[in-house]
């Protein structure tokens, strides 16, 4: 190792991904919030009819009907979010040690366990579904709440756990072993040398997980039964019978997921050495 | 201060490969520098890491002061390890890199500060606290290495190749700097190089490993002047060697009988060794043979020749003031000074006397 460069980062950052930093967040920013233009004046329009380029009257109807607390649009939006932060907090539970062990160690049946993490990727999501259901109909988890947390993870786990092998697949122990040698414990290694080390990745995983658990419409239908209502749900039940309706919940449904973007933007940038370790696997 | 001791200290990595380290036997002693010594890969690092508890041994015990301490975790040790390429943290600053040992035994931040100060001091860098590791050249950051090492007062000071990620005119720096705080501390230091030279200017006691198993654990000198087998010898620079049979302070070779006083083997087959430098060419007397100049090449602060005795051939290095006087070709009076013959027990690998150009260095100093 003579002559080799002295390691200053623990995990390495070409110069080339910081330039396409900001090209990158603007453009994922304007893809997300086009979409939203439309949808807002849908939400506020009360005729709008063909040629005509904008509604010809608006009204507040179906704002009002969001707010309404009888229509318990908030409770579904909560119930929603809660959920999805729930997935989230187990994603990054079982996610990072999943990835540790991938990206870090060589072991026996490796790819196997890459394989089956892939899995719910690949296969289409109402065929293990299908599969799950039968399982939780027999384990009493279906039209519950753990149910759908439970099979929200199917989704969101191999997101969780595929960034941050990536993100372990650059990264050095030995910087935990020279804290362990300064006088660091366990624990305090992990808080200390570890985290902030991996923390980008980590909020990039949580980022996904929230979403996709946030915007999960089948596994939820299956799983809750209609007992358990997300926004989703909602928003699909009213496609049809009111537009205007949809559209104000489209809104509702896709501002979360654009505050989170602009929140964690700073890690999902060409600085963040998470989204570039996915090419590792 | 503190002694340690390793004691058929094992490790092997997998169940079928040899071990990476072999039944190493050290005491190292308190208060010194020693240095772990060899080729890239025969387990210095390994060693270190073991000693300093981060990776566990798969056979033998350490002890420190006498007590096994293979069961104690790393950060109760009193060891601290410096690794090879510094690894500071890069998320903190330089005065939170040097306090992190002490924020870990939650001492003070007025504490803390004041100490970094004088760490900074200690390694020649005053006023870097609010510095990144990235702002910070190879050697700085090898300095902060060492103060946020020095910091905790540890009883042990583990320095894996402290300076060979370093220029060379840093080098020589580094290594002031080191034995300067090593001796004004006084903490028994280890030290891993692959350099001999560096070994050798540095370390009071050197052990010399290849393959994982200990080859000799010595001063510094002894390397030179009574290396205990032809790979030693030849790891220090070493590249003469005949061989032959001694008996009664002689030995008997293909190209002369020689009086050998220093010996490692009684009698019996051996190995005749002399450095280089100690050969004298053209002064005739006792312990001389006629030799023919093959080759030479003028370095500057001295000679080398290639000198053909009968079928076998040594290398002779010489003040420059010979070239002027031999040429190639002529035959000249070549001597081994009795004393500075080193008779050694034969070659394991049964390899011929010619000189081993491949392994053949430039003399110390
Ligand atoms: N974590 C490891 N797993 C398997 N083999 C290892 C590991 N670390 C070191 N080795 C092997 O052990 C031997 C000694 O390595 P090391 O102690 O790093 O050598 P050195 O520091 O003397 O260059 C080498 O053959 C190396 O490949
Ligand atoms: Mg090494």
């Amino acid at each position: 190792m003579a002559g080799a460069a002295a390691k200053t980062t623990l995990v390495h950052r070409p110069a080339w991904r910081v330039t396409g930093r900001w090209v990158g967040i603007t453009g994922l920013l304007a893809f997300l919030i086009a979409p939203i233009v439309p949808l807002f004046i849908w939400s506020i329009s009360f005729r709008w009819f063909y040629p005509a380029i904008l509604p010809t009257e608006y009204s507040a109807r179906a704002w009002t009907e969001v707010i309404n607390p009888n229509n318990d649009v908030v409770g579904v939006a909560w119930n929603t979010a809660l959920i999805a932060l729930v997935v989230t907090a187990f994603s990054i539970l079982l996610g990072v040690p999943a990835g540790r062990a991938l990206g870090l160690y060589e072991f026996r049946g490796k790819r196997l366990v890459e394989w089956l993490i892939l899995a719910p990727i690949i296969v289409p999501g109402l065929a293990v579904v299908l599969g799950i259901h039968v399982l939780f109909i027999r384990a009493g988890l279906s039209n519950s709440l753990p149910g759908v947390i439970l099979v929200h993870l199917v989704p969101t786990l191999p997101y969780m756990t595929l960034v941050m092998s990536g993100v372990f697949a650059n990264y050095d122990t030995d910087f935990e072993l020279q804290a362990r040698s300064l006088g660091a414990g366990r624990l305090a290694t992990q808080w200390y040398v570890t985290l902030p080390a991996i923390f980008p990745g980590v909020v990039v995983g949580a980022m996904f997980a929230f979403i996709i658990s946030w915007s999960q419409y089948v596994l939820t239908l299956l799983i809750g039964g209609g007992q358990v209502q997300t926004l989703p749900l909602l928003l699909f039940s009213f496609v049809r019978s009111d537009p205007a309706i949809a559209g104000a919940l489209s809104v509702v449904f896709i501002l979360p997921a654009v505050l989170v973007l602009l929140l964690s933007s700073r890690y999902l940038s060409g600085d963040s050495a998470a989204v570039g370790g996915i090419g590792n696997i | 201060m503190t002694q340690v001791k390793l004691s058929g200290l094992t490790k092997r990595f997998d169940e079928k490969s040899e071990p990476a380290v072999d039944r190493l036997d050290i005491e190292i002693e308190s208060g010194k520098l020693t240095a772990l010594l060899g080729p890239s890969g025969c387990g210095k690092t390994t060693t270190m890491k073991m000693i300093a508890g981060l990776l566990r041994p798969t056979d033998g015990d350490i002890l420190f002061d006498g007590s096994s301490i293979v069961g104690i975790a790393p950060e109760d040790r009193g060891a601290v390890m410096v690794f090879q390429n510094y690894l500071l943290f890069p998320y903190m600053s330089v005065a939170d890199n040097i306090g992190f040992g002490l924020k870990m035994r939650g001492v003070s931040r007025s504490e803390i500060r004041t100490r970094v100060r004088d760490m900074l001091d200690l390694v020649q860098m005053p006023g870097f606290e609010e510095r990144r590791p990235k702002q910070l050249s190879g050697g700085q950051q090898q300095r902060i290495a060492l103060a946020r090492a020095l910091i905790v007062q540890p009883n042990v000071l583990l320095l894996d190749e402290p300076l060979s990620n370093l220029d060379a005119h840093l080098r020589d720096e580094m290594r002031e700097l080191i034995s300067g705080i090593q001796t004004e501390l006084g903490i028994t230091t280890v030290f891993v190089t692959h350099d001999q030279e560096e070994a050798v200017v540095l370390a009071d006691k050197i052990a010399l490993l290849f393959e994982g198993r200990l080859q000799q654990f010595d001063v510094p000198d002894a390397f030179y002047e009574t290396p205990g087998t032809v790979d030693i010898a030849k790891f220090f620079g070493g590249t003469n060697f005949i061989p032959g049979r001694c008996e009664d302070g002689r030995i008997t070779t293909a190209i002369g009988r020689f009086r050998a006083p220093h010996t490692a083997v009684d009698r019996g087959e051996a190995v005749l060794s002399i450095r280089p430098e100690a050969v004298e060419l053209g002064g005739g007397g006792g312990n001389s043979v006629r030799g023919r100049i093959r080759s030479h090449v003028y370095v500057g602060r001295y000679a080398r020749f290639r000198v053909m005795i009968g079928e076998v051939e040594i290398e002779v290095i010489t003040d420059p003031g010979q070239v002027k006087k031999l040429s190639d070709g002529d035959e000249v009076s070549v001597r081994f000074d009795p004393d500075k013959i080193w008779i050694l027990g034969p070659a394991a690998d049964g390899k011929d006397g010619r000189a081993d150009s491949d392994s053949a260095r430039q003399p110390a100093g």
